[in-house]
């Protein structure tokens, strides 16, 4: 059986990436917005792993800094969240193209 | 480490003094004493003396540019809360949690001014923004608030996700996070270093807004409640400055034929995106939003130019963008209307008060004698010394006089126009204090060396 070697964790974790990028660009549902942005977050956290194990394995710089991706991640999506319920309070949906008030 | 470690904690005494004590106006007086709690930490920071012991294993690096930011800054919030604490107090029911989210947000300006280590600037950054999200929607029944919040957010998460891909490609490189880069010496790395030094400069701009991934500030500054326009437009961009400053100063000083041209074509964007469209605007708010992306042009000369003058200039245009900017929100927050008309005849009514929006607006537009002038004066002059390109600085300069024509429209509204605007609850103490802002822009102009730049070399 073959073992995943440097490239294929980090071919995965580039897909990921742009995965994450067209879902942002694309999706009009706040909801599938948040999601990419997570993708995003996370296929850097596949690349510090990787690195770490198969670059720099001397020492766990990677690792921790994923744990701290980990906790803002979190963080941000909490308050993401509040955004978009508020959001929906106000607009009674969650596609961005129903908020635009600011456009003019 | 006393500002970054009592500010958090200050936080959580806000949040908490907000559940025992029942009177709203109160929050602001709260606020006030922990930030001269913070003035005093600070003082200690700049001479060395930790309060608390910790190993922080050489990830935070308290020189005396950081530290001066520092202080610039919590003098800056300490000016903005005497001003229009009141105001803050008017936004919701939860005066004390929005103080509480000040104070982390000053958390993260104190990491993203002393960091030394990747890791550390990527959670100064993001404690500086999260709150900031939260502040930015705090007006909840308002839609362009909810707009306003999450095109922030939308836009803030995706610089992060951004930020996250070139720390990770330099890391890949050199294998640490340390902004001291070990030389490499394959093709391959040397490729790597180069994008994740392009990624993180994509990332730092936009978070101080500079073109071409500016779109969310008019938006943003616009939609928010105004007095937390009037903070995120002042110390939060001016700290993501100190943070681009001394990431480039310190980590990519030596590989300046990397990046320096992009920072020179983005310079010259920022400046002609902020200022040609800041022509157009009717409304002085986001006139005022527009006008700081163009300061966030002549902000970049610090990181383009990397040396001494830099640094002392970056410092100078810190205070004195943070006083002018924070008199005139200060200003305009107490007025009924914010487009252009709605400051017609304010010299009549309210002579004092035009007389001091006048100073700070032409400290803005960098009229000499005022504080404003000089910073841009250091700015320019620090890209020359470091060989500067001709067409960038003649660009600056056309953009600079650009500006004076949206700056003078103000100043034109106020004098030379018939009108009823006027000021609601203006007293004494208001007065006085942006007495006191302005006095210190125009001393700023006269004698920066005494007030400011010599504590840079004493300290």
């Amino acid at each position: 059986m073959m073992q995943p070697g440097l490239y294929h964790l980090l071919f995965i974790s580039a897909a990921l990436f742009f995965i994450g990028v067209y879902g942002f660009l694309t999706r009009r549902n706040l909801i599938t917005m948040l999601m990419s942005v997570e993708l995003i977050l996370n296929s850097v956290n596949l690349n510090f792993i990787a690195f770490n194990k198969y670059v720099w394995p001397q020492r766990l710089d990677g690792v921790f800094f994923t744990v701290f991706v980990i906790a803002i991640a979190a963080a941000e999506a909490a308050v993401a969240i509040a955004i978009i319920i508020n959001l929906y309070r106000s607009h009674q949906s969650i596609d961005v193209e129903n908020a635009e008030e600011l456009k003019y | 480490m006393n500002v970054i470690v009592l500010s958090a904690v200050w936080g959580v005494v806000m949040m908490f003094s907000g559940l025992f004590i029942a009177d709203k106006s109160k929050a602001k007086y709260v606020a006030i004493a922990g930030l001269l709690v913070l003035l005093v930490a600070n003082y200690f920071d700049l001479h060395h003396k930790f309060l608390f012991a910790s190993s922080i294993g050489n990830m935070l690096q308290f020189e005396s540019f950081g530290m001066i930011f520092v202080t610039i800054a919590l003098l800056s919030t300490l000016l903005y809360v005497l001003l229009s604490g009141a105001a803050v107090e008017k936004v919701g029911n939860h005066a004390y949690e929005y103080f509480a989210l000040l104070f982390f947000v000053l958390c993260g300006v104190g990491i993203a001014a002393s960091y030394n280590n990747l890791l550390m600037l990527f959670l100064g950054i993001e404690i500086m923004s999260i709150p900031l999200y939260i502040l930015t929607g705090a007006d909840k029944r308002n839609l362009k608030s909810n707009e306003a919040s999450l095109k922030y957010f939308l836009m803030g998460s995706f610089s992060t996700g951004i930020m996250l891909l070139g720390i990770v490609l330099l890391y890949g490189a050199t294998g640490t996070f340390n902004l001291v880069i070990p030389a490499v010496s394959k093709a391959s790395e040397n490729m790597m270093v180069s994008a994740g030094i392009v990624l993180l400069a994509i990332a730092l701009a936009f978070k101080v807004s500079a073109a071409p991934f500016h779109f969310w500030t008019p938006d943003v500054y616009d939609g928010a409640p105004t007095v937390f326009t009037s903070f995120m437009a002042t110390v939060v961009k001016v700290a993501g400055f100190i943070a681009f400053v001394r990431l480039f100063e310190n980590a990519f000083g030596g590989m300046t034929d990397v990046w320096q041209y992009t920072i020179a074509l983005i310079i010259a964007a920022t400046l002609i995106a902020g200022n040609i469209t800041a022509v157009f605007q009717q409304s002085v708010k986001r006139m005022l939003a527009y006008s700081s992306i163009s300061q966030a042009g002549f902000m970049l000369f610090a990181v383009y130019s990397v040396n001494a003058f830099a640094k002392e200039g970056i410092l100078l245009y810190a205070a004195a963008y943070c006083l002018a900017t924070i008199g005139i929100f200060a200003v305009l927050i107490k007025m009924k209307d914010f487009t252009f008309e709605g400051f017609n005849g304010l010299a009549k009514q309210q002579p004092l008060l035009a007389l001091l929006v006048s100073i700070f607006v032409l400290s803005l537009a960098g009229i000499p004698l005022t504080a404003g002038f000089l910073s841009k004066y250091y700015m320019v002059l620090a890209s020359i010394k470091a060989g500067g390109l001709l067409w960038l600085i003649i660009t600056a300069m056309l953009c600079a006089a650009v500006s004076v024509y949206y700056y003078f429209r103000l100043i034109q509204a106020m004098y030379f126009k018939e009108g009823d605007a006027n000021a609601i609850d203006v007293n004494p103490r208001f007065k006085a204090l942006l007495v006191v802002a302005a006095v210190l822009i125009i001393l700023l102009g006269v004698y920066p060396n005494a007030l400011l730049l010599d504590w840079f070399h004493i300290l």
